[in-house]
């Protein structure tokens, strides 16, 4: 079990190392829209939380 | 005798080009098919119920809608050899790869679990346990897999495909109004004023025709399925049959509960179907059959888009076309996913109805983000050379993602907070 989840967390940073850097040209629009993106997660999950609270009262 | 020339030469052609596609298709028609799973028959069911068939006009603009977003993935299939997983952690890094691939996992996971209660609910009406329902599922999906070939699979999954159809003769058996079908359903109208129900309805619909994990899906199997850039013009052509196919079924179930349940509050498809049983028992039983088969087509193809994803990332062989000895964790990963799905539709009291609730919100999540990736590994000159998205493609494109997304977040903002478009 042990050997497995070892195995399985440098199968983790192997892939996390072969990916460090993205490939598609970094252009400004590329940019924009991931921040974009980045916001409008974070205010989704916002939501969510927000939901979750309220479930619990 | 040269006109008999004329038409024995046109025939030859095209059946020539008829027998090209048969090897062609498969990822775009099998997809959007799929599309048409439990959650989204009962989705069409709910609104042929609801609004008559008020709303046909609006499902044809769902056509190009789904087209042109399905269509992005096969030419990035194509060139890229990527699936859509891969191709995100390779242009955008570990952090959104990783995103991606969490949120699809569950949100799969979650889907083939409504796809689970689409169909033991559709065979409880004709007697059959839950468990010999799941127990069978299991067992059928296995046998369609294991025998190593991409080909097989895939033909198998067409001849589902071709009974999804089964909503057509049922349209036909319950004598809709022509002349209300045209005049009500294809001139555009909202029925009833444009109103917080009607606007839950319309996301539904478009929720129900653009999934996250469609676009997964079909990416991956262009490349499982090996199609070279001479195929992308098939690929094209399939996706579009498949986007015209999967809006036809949808308006003949419109139809087939327009015409008999106009009124009637429904809540789910096998509902639908006991209702319909009442006043005609054929139409009723081909409801149910198609139901089962709509969530053994989600199935098949959910379990799949999990299964490639995975086997991209972590580097195990994942192609259909391998025996199961030659890519076991590609295979153990899809077994894993319908077997647990399956035995939590068999718990008692199983909270069925949140599991489809965070289906939609966690849709919401994943959809925006895997269609920006898409348009934006689609502008990467570099890696897609002349398959490029042109202005005119990234003008639709960008406009369709721009609705779909505000579309998709407010039916996931009014599924969690049903009281503020009411």
């Amino acid at each position: 079990m042990a050997i497995s989840l070892h195995r399985f967390v440098r199968k983790i940073r192997e892939i996390n190392h072969r990916y460090s850097e993205p490939h598609i040209e970094m252009s400004a629009g590329v940019k924009m829209s991931l921040m974009a993106l980045r916001i409008y997660l974070l205010l989704l999950v916002g939501i969510i939380a927000y939901k979750f609270v309220l479930l619990l009262k | 005798m040269n006109l008999f020339a004329k038409i024995y030469y046109y025939i030859q052609k095209y059946w020539k080009a008829f027998k090209i596609y048969l090897i062609v298709a498969g990822p775009g028609l099998v997809v959007m098919v799929a599309d048409n799973d439990a959650g989204g028959i009962t989705t069409y069911a709910a609104t042929g119920a609801k609004y008559g068939y008020h709303l046909i006009w609006f499902l044809l603009i769902l056509i190009p809608v789904a087209y042109y977003v399905q269509e992005m993935t096969v030419r990035l299939g194509v060139i890229t050899k990527r699936g859509h997983a891969e191709a995100i952690f390779d242009g955008f890094g570990a952090f959104w790869g990783w995103f991606s691939l969490i949120d699809l996992m569950i949100l799969d996971w979650l889907t083939l679990v409504t796809e689970f209660i689409g169909m033991t609910s559709a065979l409880r009406i004709f007697g059959v346990p839950p468990w010999v329902t799941v127990a069978g599922v299991v067992t059928l999906m296995g046998i369609i897999v294991i025998n190593g070939r991409y080909w097989t699979w895939e033909k198998i999954a067409m001849l589902f495909c071709a009974l999804n159809l089964i909503y057509i003769p049922g349209a036909f058996m319950v004598n809709p109004s022509v002349s209300s079908i045209i005049g009500d359903g294809l001139i555009p109208n909202f029925a009833g004023g444009f109103n917080g129900q009607l606007f839950f309805f319309l996301m539904a619909n478009i929720g129900t025709t653009i999934a996250p994990w469609m676009l997964f899906f079909q990416q991956s199997a262009v490349v499982d399925k090996g199609m070279q850039e001479k195929d992308i013009p098939w690929g094209r052509f399939d996706t579009l049959l498949g986007s015209i196919s999967t809006v036809v079924v949808a308006i003949f179930i419109i139809i087939v509960t327009g015409t008999v349940l106009e009124g009637v509050e429904i809540d789910s498809a096998s509902q639908a179907a006991e209702q319909m049983m009442k006043s005609n028992r054929y139409v009723g039983t081909f409801m149910a059959i198609g139901l089962f088969d709509a969530g053994l087509l989600g199935a098949i193809c959910i379990s799949l888009a999990s299964s490639w994803a995975f086997g991209e990332i972590f580097g195990w062989a994942h192609s259909l076309n391998n025996k199961i000895r030659e890519a076991p964790w590609f295979y153990a990963s899809y077994f894993f996913a319908l077997i647990t799905s399956g035995l939590v539709v068999l718990i008692p009291n199983a909270p069925l109805v949140l599991i489809t609730l965070f289906v939609q919100v966690i849709a919401v999540t994943l959809l925006p983000a895997a269609l920006v990736f898409l348009i934006l590994l689609l502008n990467d000159k570099k890696h897609t050379g002349e398959y490029c998205n042109t202005l005119s493609q990234n003008l639709i494109g960008g406009l369709i993602v721009v609705a779909i997304v505000i579309l998709s977040t407010l039916y996931g903002v009014s599924v969690m907070f049903p009281r503020l478009f009411q």
